[in-house]
């Protein structure tokens, strides 16, 4: 009996560690996925701020349109809209379009914009090195603001991708503090800019 | 954790302890427990069936009749809920319980305590689960699938005890699962390899583990949304940065495998009752147990073919077709091992084979749908209408449901020591065949005709296959009463049953008398 | 008691006509009208005779001994229980059918994913409960709600033909042109489909998903949402109007016209009576599905309308309520999603209606000056 028990006692360790092990891996799957999705680029999430290590070649022989999308998210009452809503850019230029927000409410606000390519494919290829995403954003009461976003096609964007729709969905940032004013740093800052 | 360890209680030597509540509130004893479990689950069966009765009820006819959207939402969720982790997963607990031990010759389980404290787990989650009915703004009202963030930043207030029965459900599911790998790995009678292990054992044994593996991972993605509600994180929020992809991703990666964790034993015991009416030894047993073993594998890595309309790369989709349609393969296996072991043999049937030879064509059909499913770009049209719920109703109601009551025919005489009256057993059979497949085989045709599920009202096109789907649905509720009665009776009295009351029937279970003695193989048999 | 009797016998008459009207065994998928629901067609039939075949075969030798190896009939049982041949074989044979069934489920997925350019960029955006269409290069936009009554779904009149499958603006494409879909969502996931195009995705919030459809014929193409999506899920329909291209043309020119009327309606005087008519069209798709036809509302969750404090007194506090919705509850705001006019013709019918009869006028300009002044 006593070597039973021994063994049960090791069973249940085994067993206790596989169950502690796939909770954390639960917790897991969540930066694993953000890493799955930025090597694959699946689900659309673009990355965040691109610095190049080498010259981007221009492909002169190519021209991909970029389209832009803007909406508001629940109760956001602000105008957001992209001034430019269609461009045509050769792969591996660098261009800058603006978007406009006006908060037309009688008081101060703070929003981020979040950022979603299609297809998901394409997002890979779709390097930002300036934007308003990366931040958030503060308008004072009837403030209006000219945002800018600096992007380049990647020259290797698959030749079967010929137009990009870059959607930004505008939140307002004090919906999510009514929620909670707890670890603003994990909920607001993130690397989906 | 040495308290919990500790196995044999030595009091426990000459029967059950004098007292109702000292009997069954303390027992540690596994026939006790199995008894309870199996008891609970059928009150949960009935209960979550009564929310099905609701649901068909109100899709009698289109237009709102009898319940509001609101509330038909908080059933089709209940009833989810309840028959996966109320009626399904403990009666499989409670035959584990009862069974496990009397075929591998063990004396009990290897950890009665926490046996008990699993068991009582359970109606604690429920009564918590339940209680949300009666709360302000509802009970869960967002599918048992739980998307966010319909149930994070749309959930109705009782959602947190939605979170906290969901947790502790898990806790009970783990430390039953942990107690039978304990159990079938150190509590084995001599000779008893692991290739001489009966197929319930072996199925199970392989449940446990699949338990072990994805439970933990529910319990993350609860207290992720249990975090976005009250602590304001964004692990689903796209407003702060997460992703409601996400959540889709952790939850069917719990869910692919549970929905393994539903059948799995079911097959087991249809390998014990196929081969003993038909008087002739399992076919294949090595290649039921490589089966069984490849399609737990398989499980987790086909989650994502519940999401195919999420927006995925073309090569995901590939890939999660691919690995999804492999699981044909083994299933596929053993229904032929099935169908060859009734081949030539010398058959019979009793209520246990009644129920598992339409076992073995039912949920053939739902593994056939299952396969069309898996089809990516067919899933298109089928994802999210009633095909997948006519699908997932073919391989659970006549899949788990009929694989507990094969069983529960089976070992009633073991466990009561009476037969049960066969009349009404075959009575009680083929009124639920035909209720149930007046309920859910419209369901492939409505799913085909584009009706979406979850709908309380509904376009006119489909008002005639939903009558006859509530009327089948009926007499199948109906019919589960009568199933009440003959246990009843069965307990109270009949035909006194012998050790072994199935000519055909092999195992260890058998060698001792019926009913059971309270304790069994104190020391333990050899197996050759 | 009368009132009662005449709905039971409306109901019943219903209940009734609509079965006899519409008996409809449908018992396979359409074809649809599109290349991709064509070929998703011809997979599924192909799949489907594959597993009919091959469960005749399994079921056939089953039901041979079922009838022929009975006990009862004194048949001695084999006492075989492997044979590795067998076994091997027919874990081979169904991978080579799979394999078989793989290779048009590819080649289909693959021609659904062909992302050649576009003619036609809709964006559809889901809300509770209605669906968003904005053209995006004609630089229009509407929302598309459902039009069947309150009264239908309660069984209070007889329900008509299309029931829950008709709205009071449907998307309108061209036959013959690519038309690509942008999906994404305002507040929960949707999903949105056209069983007769072979298309249906996902709208995510914050999210962008794609898909396209070419179709061909001319036609009223019905779908529904099919992600549960809360309350209304089974009141948020699809509709989309497939015309020739020069109706489409006419069709958009119209649109950005009409556009313009809008503003130039914001600009009239408007009467008590004329905004209470246009009050009620509009609060019935807008409002009635939660506050009731009658404004008794449901509470706690929608608040009734009728006698409420806020209705009868404070214009600013409706005002408010109306544009901007209330944070965390399920009131929208409306601002974005209705006209001035329906925003003042909804608030005005709630102050007049049901008895709530302040004999006050709020006008779009009111609106308007709000909206912009706040």
């Amino acid at each position: 009996m006593a070597e039973s028990r021994r063994s049960n006692t090791r069973v249940v360790g085994w067993c206790l560690g596989g169950v502690v092990g796939m909770f954390a891996f639960g917790f897991a799957l969540v930066p694993l996925y953000d890493v799955f999705c930025e090597i694959t680029g699946i689900n659309g999430k673009t990355g965040g701020r691109y610095e190049s290590t080498e010259v981007a070649v221009r492909d002169e022989n190519r021209l991909v349109t970029v389209q832009f999308v803007a909406q508001n998210g629940p109760d956001m009452p602000w105008f957001f809209q992209p001034v430019t809503r269609s461009i045509k850019v050769h792969p591996g230029e660098p261009t800058t379009v603006q978007f406009r927000a006006e908060n037309p409410t009688g008081q101060t606000m703070t929003a981020q914009a979040i950022p979603s390519l299609a297809p998901s494919e394409g997002a890979l290829y779709f390097h930002k090195t300036e934007c308003f995403c990366f931040n958030q954003q503060e308008l004072k009461a009837g403030e209006g603001v000219d945002m800018p976003l600096v992007f380049i096609v990647d020259a290797d964007l698959p030749a079967g991708i010929h137009k990009l729709t870059l959607s930004y969905t505008l939140y307002d940032q004090q919906r999510l503090q009514k929620v909670s004013d707890v670890d603003q740093a994990n909920t607001t800052t993130n690397d989906n800019g | 954790m040495s308290a919990v360890i500790d196995t044999h209680d030595q009091d426990h030597h000459h029967g059950p302890a004098k007292g109702y509540i000292t009997r069954w509130l303390f027992t540690t004893n596994h026939k006790d427990i199995g008894s309870m479990y199996l008891i609970f689950s059928f009150a949960m069966f009935l209960l979550g069936g009564t929310m099905a009765m609701v649901i068909r009820a109100e899709l009698f006819q289109p237009g709102l009749q009898i319940v509001e959207p609101e509330f038909f939402n908080q059933m089709t969720t209940m009833h989810g809920l309840i028959m996966v982790f109320g009626a399904v997963m403990p009666a499989f607990v409670g035959l584990a319980n009862w069974m496990l031990p009397l075929m591998i010759g063990a004396p009990d389980m290897a950890l009665p305590r926490m046996n008990n404290w699993s068991f009582w787990l359970l109606p604690c989650a429920f009564l918590i689960l339940v209680s949300t009915l009666f709360m302000e703004g509802g009970a869960p009202n967002f599918g048992w699938t739980f998307y966010a963030p319909l149930s994070t930043t749309y959930g109705p207030p009782s959602t947190t005890f939605f979170i906290f029965a969901v947790h502790i459900m898990g806790v009970s599911s783990i430390m039953g699962a942990i107690n039978v790998i304990a159990t079938i790995l150190n509590m084995r009678a001599p000779g008893m390899t692991l290739m001489k292990m009966p197929l319930f054992v072996w199925t199970w044994l392989i449940t446990a583990f699949l338990l072990i593996a994805v439970m933990p991972v529910l319990a993350g993605v609860v207290t992720m949304m249990l975090m976005d509600i009250n602590f304001g994180t964004s692990f689903f929020d796209a407003a702060g940065g997460g992703d409601p992809v996400l959540f889709q991703h952790v939850f069917w990666f719990f869910g692919h495998p549970e929905v393994y964790i539903m059948i799995l034993p079911a097959f087991g015991a249809v390998s014990h009752i196929i081969p003993a009416f038909s008087r002739k030894p399992l076919f294949g047993y090595a290649s039921m147990v490589y089966a069984v073993g490849a399609i737990a594998l398989l499980s987790f890595v086909v989650w994502a073919h519940h999401m195919f309309t999420v927006g995925m790369p073309i090569a995901g989709q590939l890939f999660f077709m691919y690995a999804t349609m492999l699981i044909a393969v083994p299933t596929g296996v053993k229904v032929f091992n099935w169908v060859a072991t009734m081949f030539r043999g010398s058959l019979s049937f009793e209520t246990p084979m009644l129920f598992a030879v339409a076992f073995v064509i039912l949920f053939t059909i739902g593994g056939f749908s299952g396969l069309m499913l898996a089809i990516a770009p067919a899933d298109f049209q089928y994802h999210d209408t009633y095909f997948v719920v006519a699908h997932f109703h073919y391989v659970l109601v006549p899949g788990a449901i009929f694989g507990i009551f094969a069983s529960a025919y089976f070992w009633l005489p073991k466990w009561t020591g009476h037969m049960y009256d066969e009349t009404l057993g075959k009575t009680h059979f083929w009124l639920s065949f035909i209720g149930m497949n007046l309920a859910f085989f419209p369901m492939h045709f409505l799913g085909l005709a584009g009706m979406p599920r979850r709908i309380p009202d509904y376009a006119l096109q489909f008002a005639d296959f939903n009558m006859v789907s509530s009327v089948g649905a009926f007499m199948f509720g109906a019919t589960q009463i009568l199933f009440l009665w003959i246990v009843v009776k069965c307990v109270r009295g009949g035909k006194k049953a012998e050790a072994n009351p199935w000519d055909g029937a092999e195992g260890l279970e058998w060698t001792i008398p019926s009913p059971a003695p309270y304790h069994t193989f104190s020391t333990p048999p050899v197996v050759k | 008691m009368h009132v009662h009797a005449k709905r039971a016998s409306v109901f019943m008459g219903a209940c009734l006509a609509s079965n006899q009207a519409l008996g409809d065994w449908t018992l396979n998928m359409a074809p649809g009208v599109t290349g991709s629901s064509n070929e998703i067609f011809d997979l599924h039939m192909t799949i489907l005779w594959i597993c009919v075949v091959i469960g005749i075969a399994v079921f056939a030798v089953m039901f041979w001994s079922i009838f022929a190896h009975r006990k009862s009939k004194g048949y001695k049982p084999a006492h075989f229980h492997e044979n590795t041949v067998v076994e091997v074989l027919w874990t081979i044979i169904p991978f080579v059918i799979l394999v078989v069934m793989a290779i048009p489920a590819t080649a289909t997925l693959v021609d659904m994913y062909d992302s050649s350019e576009s003619d036609i960029d809709i964006k559809v955006t889901g809300y509770q409960w209605k669906w968003k269409y904005d053209y995006l290069n004609e630089e229009f936009g509407y929302f598309s709600n459902m039009k069947t009554s309150q009264d239908e779904i309660y069984n209070r009149i007889q329900k008509n033909e299309h029931y829950l499958l008709d709205v009071d603006n449907p998307m309108v494409i061209p036959v013959g042109k690519k038309v690509r879909f942008l999906l994404t969502a305002n507040d929960v996931i949707h999903s949105w489909w056209v069983p007769a195009f072979g298309v249906k995705k996902d709208a995510i919030p914050g999210f962008i998903n794609e898909t396209w459809t070419r179709v061909d014929e001319p036609g009223i193409y019905r779908g529904q949402c099919t992600e549960l999506c809360g309350r209304n899920h089974a009141y948020m329909p699809v509709v989309v109007k497939a015309v020739p291209e020069e109706e489409y043309n006419e069709w958009v020119a119209e649109q950005q016209a009409s556009a313009e009327r809008e503003r130039e309606l914001t600009e009239k005087d408007w009467s008590l009576e004329e905004l209470m008519e246009r009050g009620e069209q509009a609060y019935q798709t807008a409002c009635a599905a939660c506050h009731q036809a009658d404004g008794s509302g449901m509470p706690p969750a929608f608040p009734a309308l009728k006698g409420s404090q806020m209705v009868l007194e404070d214009v600013q506090a409706h005002l408010d309520v109306v544009v901007n919705g209330v944070p965390g509850s399920a009131m929208q705001a409306f601002g974005d999603q209705l006209s001035e006019v329906d925003l003042a013709a909804v608030i005005t019918y709630e102050r007049n209606a049901w008895g709530n009869d302040t004999g006050e006028v709020v006008t779009p300009k009111q609106v308007f000056d709000y909206k912009n002044e706040e």
